[in-house]
């Protein structure tokens, strides 16, 4: 089977010459859901942002055997869709169902499309009676549900998401994972909850100083104390 | 202030169910013609105040709410305070200020008018307010061809508003519990120059935290395909019964207008 | 959200019909002017940019500190904004505050809010660029500069649309010039002191933390001279002619009666009317007493038809 992404030799330096990613190479196969786990700093974040095309790293990124160009971004976008950390910051329209509608009004779909894919969506994460509700009116758990529907509505293949668990009481969390369970997309999900990565992922890539220390079976990794512990894990 | 702004409600009662492009027009046409009033008291007045009452009667808005709302000029009010004596017309008492001055009737009548209509117009605005969610408002502000660009800030703003107004609570209150003086009347401790350079550094942060945000969210809308260009969904037409409780309204303005200038002779 | 409303917000009914329709007119145009250069050079991410900042300069609003005896200085922002983007895009940012602040908060009335939008989004924005602008070019890029620009502008902002607010309340006949200049003017260049010292600890605090936001390479919009001095030609004609105005009344008087004639022609029009071709309202407390009736029952049924209202839904619910 082909990759669905496939990361060669990819390498980020800050503005301030701090190096953030160096040299990642990765391939994630259609369907498959990994874990990206690291201590605070691992560069877990910037990895999604270069994933996403947002921002501009060296080295290759190929999306589905497309190589992701400026050229091609925009047409490569709507494969993939990040779910960032906070809501508030992907939250940004007046309404739950502008927000869902954001993406699909960007990809020049015609009003109908719009709406039945706004429709999808916020069924898709059981959010469907709050498309008139403000955000700020939400809860972390449903605005963290709202925020995953505004990447579904593009139809992604696949899905990026940083710290889904974060800022979430129990009840919450257990609701986002049933509901990631659910979802047919290849998930990349860069996260600190070891049980969450454990449930969701069988496959699990240990991130450090901008490297890739460790990628195997989760359950093979989550077992080697020392390993976890090396890379302040546990 | 939360409680101010209810969530977009389909249907509901009185002015709640009613559509923001025809709100957000009724309201700038009541405090339109309360502008158009002549600058007397009368019964074009209570014509005025009766149907915004009314209105937010059947609607289920408590008065007390809505009158209070209405003091928020208040201060202003010492603005008008010399219509009192400037106005020209029959003296009622002269007080012994300086070289005297002279309250007149006239003066009483136009003072009173500006209040009345500063105090009916922020009625009607905290009506519309209360009545109605942000984001129908900011439709109606579509409707009413504001610019695109313009519309987009002020629903930006509109979002984070409440994200940074908590922002700014935290900070205060952080101020609150690091001052030496926990006296309700000196609320902060430390020299003039040292509390301005306190709250400075609070608004500072607050505005670092705004580029910082900025940065996300235009991050978060890059994900999803924005390219610069602000685009918006297709609003849905006004059903012929908003056009008819336009039409209704327009008529009773005019109505009480007129009402207003022929019973005052002018007005002046 | 602890907000109170500030003085420099006219609510509506305190200004003539004449003079806030022109200051509407005034503002649109030049709004307008500026949303369309906007257009044409704004970099994608500064919209989000200018929306994020107006909220958070709408929260800076409700930071106080208190300077004596129950008074407190707080924030208008107007300066702070020009400082950080630039005078385009700070209008487009005081634009949306002062509209949200009358839309939302009833702080600054609706019709006119054509002349708030004039004293904080345009005078108060251009003067704080004017000052800004000059004081840099003297002091070149140092901190002590940015501090010394960021006070004068910021207090010029508030005294000057101080003033431009007196003049609106003059020409409204509201209250004379030579009482509403001294009087604005007064209170405002001390709430301008606030201002004045809440934007320097802003600046000084942006400028230790994250000093590339006050000199962005992107941002800096070639303003050409004869905008710039725009900003300046404001404030001077304000400076000038507030003072001349309010020791002169009578000059202000003739071109507040010059405006207001299509107010004062307005009554012999009616005048063709008899009273008594109105039948039953002839005599005006009559009328009075009349619209007071049908107030009362209106509002008296509105209340039975909402108490009915409530009885039904209460089972229901």
């Amino acid at each position: 089977m082909n990759p669905f992404l496939e990361v060669e030799n990819l390498t980020y330096t800050y503005p301030d010459g701090r190096p953030a990613l160096r040299g990642i190479g990765l391939k994630i196969l259609p369907g498959e859901r990994v874990a990206l786990v690291g201590p605070n700093g691992a560069g877990k974040s910037t990895l999604l942002l270069a994933l996403a095309g947002i921002l501009r790293a060296e080295g290759r990124i190929l999306v589905d055997g497309t190589l992701l160009t400026p050229a091609s971004l925009p047409r490569l976008r709507a494969r993939i869709g990040l779910v960032f950390q906070l809501p508030d910051d992907q939250l940004f329209s007046p309404t739950v169902y502008e927000d869902v509608a954001f993406a699909p009004l960007y990809q020049d779909l015609p009003p109908g499309e719009v709406h039945a894919r706004v429709e999808e969506a916020l069924a898709g994460v059981g959010m469907q009676a709050f498309a008139g509700r403000m955000p700020h009116h939400l809860s972390m758990g449903e605005k963290k549900r709202v925020a995953i529907a505004t990447v579904l509505a593009m139809r992604p293949a696949m899905l990026l998401l940083d710290e889904p668990s974060a800022g979430l009481d129990p009840r919450g969390r257990r609701e986002l994972i049933s509901l990631l369970n659910g979802l047919p997309q290849t998930l990349l999900i860069a996260t600190h909850d070891l049980d969450l990565a454990g449930r969701l992922c069988p496959r699990m890539v240990i991130l450090d100083g901008g490297q890739i220390v460790a990628d195997g079976e989760s359950r093979a990794l989550l077992a080697d104390a020392d390993l976890l512990a090396a890379h302040g894990l546990v | 202030m939360d409680e101010s702004f209810p969530p977009l409600t389909v249907g509901g009662r009185g002015l709640y169910g009613l559509d923001g492009r025809v709100k957000v027009p009724l309201t700038l046409g009541l405090i339109l013609t309360a502008a158009l009033l002549p600058n007397r008291p009368g019964g074009a007045y209570l014509l005025l105040i009766s149907a915004l009452w009314a209105a937010a009667l059947v609607s289920g808005v408590p008065l007390t709410r809505l009158i209070r709302r209405g003091w928020l000029a208040g201060p202003f009010g010492l603005a008008a305070l010399p219509l009192l004596f400037t106005t020209p017309g029959t003296p009622l008492l002269t007080l012994p200020v300086g070289e005297g001055l002279t309250l007149t009737a006239a003066g009483l009548m136009r003072f009173t008018a500006v209040l009345l209509k500063a105090w009916i117009s922020l009625q009607a605005a905290a009506l519309l307010t209360l009545t109605t969610s942000i984001p129908a408002i900011l439709l109606a502000l579509r409707a009413l061809k504001v610019p695109r660009l313009l519309l987009m800030v002020i629903a930006l703003m509109s979002r984070y508003l409440f994200v940074f107004g908590e922002t700014a609570r935290q900070l205060l209150q952080a101020r609150e519990a690091r001052s030496s003086q926990p006296d309700p009347h000196r609320r902060t401790g430390g020299s003039l120059g040292w509390r301005a350079r306190v709250t400075g550094g609070m608004a500072g942060s607050l505005l670092i935290r705004s580029f910082e945000r900025a940065e996300r969210v235009y991050a978060a809308m890059l994900a999803r395909g924005y390219d610069g260009e602000v685009r918006a969904l297709p609003q849905p037409d006004l059903s012929p019964d908003a056009y008819r409780i336009l039409g209704g309204g327009a008529f009773f303005f005019l109505l009480v207008i007129a009402f207003g200038w022929l019973t005052t002779g002018g007005g002046r | 959200m602890l907000y109170s409303p500030q003085p420099m917000h006219i609510p509506d009914g305190f200004l003539s019909l004449p003079v806030a329709l022109a200051l509407w007119v005034v503002s649109i145009g030049l709004i307008g002017i500026a949303i369309r250069r906007l257009e044409h050079t704004l970099s994608e991410r500064e919209i989000p940019l200018m929306g994020i900042l107006a909220a958070a300069i709408f929260a800076g609003q409700m930071l106080n500190f208190s300077v004596t005896g129950g008074t407190s200085g707080h924030l208008l922002g107007a300066a702070l904004a020009t400082i950080l983007l630039g005078p385009y895009p700070a209008m487009l940012v005081m634009t949306a505050v002062v509209s949200v602040q009358a839309l939302l908060f009833q702080d600054g009335g609706l019709v006119v809010m054509g002349a708030n939008l004039f004293n904080m989004a345009i005078v108060g924005v251009w003067v704080a660029y004017a000052v800004f602008s000059l004081i840099r070019r003297l002091t070149g890029e140092t901190r002590a500069g940015l501090l010394a620009g960021g006070f004068a502008a910021a207090w010029s902002s508030i005294f000057v649309a101080a003033l431009a607010c007196a003049l609106e309340l003059a020409l409204s006949g509201t209250s004379p010039a030579n009482l509403a200049v001294p009087a604005m003017g007064g209170i405002h260049a001390l709430i301008g002191i606030g201002e004045g010292l809440i934007t320097v600890g802003a600046l000084a605090f942006i400028y230790a933390a994250r000093r590339d936001l006050l000199t962005p390479a992107g941002r800096s919009q070639a303003v050409n001279r004869p905008v710039w001095l725009g900003g300046g030609l404001i404030a001077l004609v304000l400076v000038v002619f507030s003072p001349l105005a309010s020791s002169h009344p009578d000059g202000l008087e003739w071109v507040a009666e010059q405006l207001q004639f299509i107010e004062t022609a307005r009554p012999p029009a009616f005048e063709i009317i008899p009273d008594y071709l109105v039948p039953g309202i002839s005599n005006e407390a009559l009328a009075t007493i009349l619209a007071g009736v049908i107030g009362l029952v209106v509002v008296s049924l509105a209340a039975m038809s909402a108490g009915l209202a409530r009885r039904r839904t209460r089972p229901q619910g």
